[in-house]
């Protein structure tokens, strides 16, 4: 059972204010990069290296900003990092306290099920190029749903509506092209 | 520690309503992105004016910290890369916060979400320099700009409209337009009864 939107929105409207209250703008994408960090470092562990005042790396973009990010992958224990390991307990919990997803829906959504059929192989295909299309996408644009969207346009930044024109004006001819059948 | 804690405590609340609102499950989504049910774009609406509202009211009463805002930079690459999430977000039905809870939900598909979004991130780590080179990363428009200036912050304005004023006059006016939004904007498919 979803909450209606006027309860939802006040809820998800209070968690963003809370963030930058207590803490800074929420932001999601730029921890799958933090996380490739760490996997690359363990298998070639010169990619993070320690200088004398901070972090560097061999990858260019790890290495921008004074290291921000070699930091933050030489420290996963950080706050950015630590807060989407909790989103998802969050989404655990949740789905605990509503009794669970029944398995059919855990595979194939019912959208999805709806237009393009029952092979699992199809929809976790899409899901994973999905995934690489929205990752590559949120890097380049320098954040995502959350930190530009959401995040940015409640504080006014320009590129918080740049990302959400651009982001919309492909998301809605995508959808409507490909999800014609109704659930 | 304490931001240890406070990453926690964030992380869940965000996670649980994240899923109560139904962002995690890609069918609410899609048929936000079709224009079949807009709900979920009038709960995004909403939380974006009462978080504009609370921030800057906040600013104003001296009871919020100005230095707690980030604003990030505007160049060519945040169109081109909101164009590619936009693609990614309507065939997969995750971005990237959703889908994070999504798996945490126990929906398996978002797995291969996340799974193909670490391929996608290491992709951008490995061409960023190409991005950098073609200038496309280069700030337009003042960079890290907010539509108005707002007294105190480290960031210019694009105008020099009192910034904190203004981001309640958007607060409210998301807020009017979250409410004033059809809850369908596409017409019933043919043969479709209509809902309840």
């Amino acid at each position: 059972m979803l909450l209606n939107w006027k309860t939802g929105g006040l809820l998800l409207g209070l968690v963003f204010f809370g963030a930058v209250l207590l803490v800074k703008p929420i932001g999601v994408s730029t921890q799958f990069v933090i996380l490739d960090g760490i996997i690359g470092d363990a298998i070639a562990s010169d990619l993070v290296t320690r200088t004398e005042d901070g972090y560097t790396s061999t990858n260019a973009y790890l290495a921008k900003s004074d290291g921000k990010y070699a930091k933050a992958v030489s420290n996963p224990l950080n706050y950015s990092f630590v807060f989407v390991a909790a989103m998802i307990l969050g989404g655990l919990l949740s789905s605990r306290l509503r009794g669970g997803i029944e398995k059919g829906e855990r595979e194939i959504p019912a959208l999805w099920r709806a237009n393009f059929g029952d092979s699992k192989v199809k929809r976790y295909a899409a899901a994973f190029a999905g995934g690489f299309i929205v990752l590559y996408g949120a890097r380049l644009a320098g954040g995502c749903t959350s930190g530009h969207m959401m995040s940015g346009m409640m504080q006014t930044s320009l590129s918080g509506y740049i990302f959400t024109l651009g982001a919309f004006a492909a998301a809605i001819p995508v959808s409507l092209m490909m999800f014609k059948k109704e659930v | 520690m304490t931001t240890i804690l406070l990453a926690i405590v964030i992380g869940l609340a965000f996670g649980v309503v994240l899923d109560r609102i139904g962002a995690t499950n890609p069918t609410v989504v899609g048929k936000m992105l079709n224009l079949t049910n807009l709900n979920l774009a009038k709960t995004i609406l909403l939380a974006i004016g009462i978080g504009s509202l609370l921030m800057f009211g906040g600013q104003m009463l001296g009871l919020v910290d100005v230095g707690h805002m980030s604003v990030k930079s505007a160049y060519i690459g945040v169109f081109i890369g909101g164009l590619m999430l936009g693609t990614g977000w309507a065939v997969a039905g995750y971005c990237p916060g959703t889908g994070v809870v999504a798996a945490g939900t126990g929906r398996k598909d978002a797995w291969f979400f996340i799974a193909g979004g670490l391929l996608g991130a290491a992709a951008y780590m490995v061409t960023y320099p190409s991005w950098k080179a073609w200038g496309l990363l280069d700030a337009v428009a003042g960079g890290k700009v907010t539509l108005g200036t707002v007294p105190g912050a480290k960031y210019d304005g694009l105008t020099a409209l009192p910034g904190d004023v203004l981001g309640i006059a958007l607060g409210l006016a998301l807020i009017a337009l979250a409410f004033a939004l059809p809850t369908r904007m596409s017409p019933k498919a043919p043969g479709m009864l209509p809902a309840e």
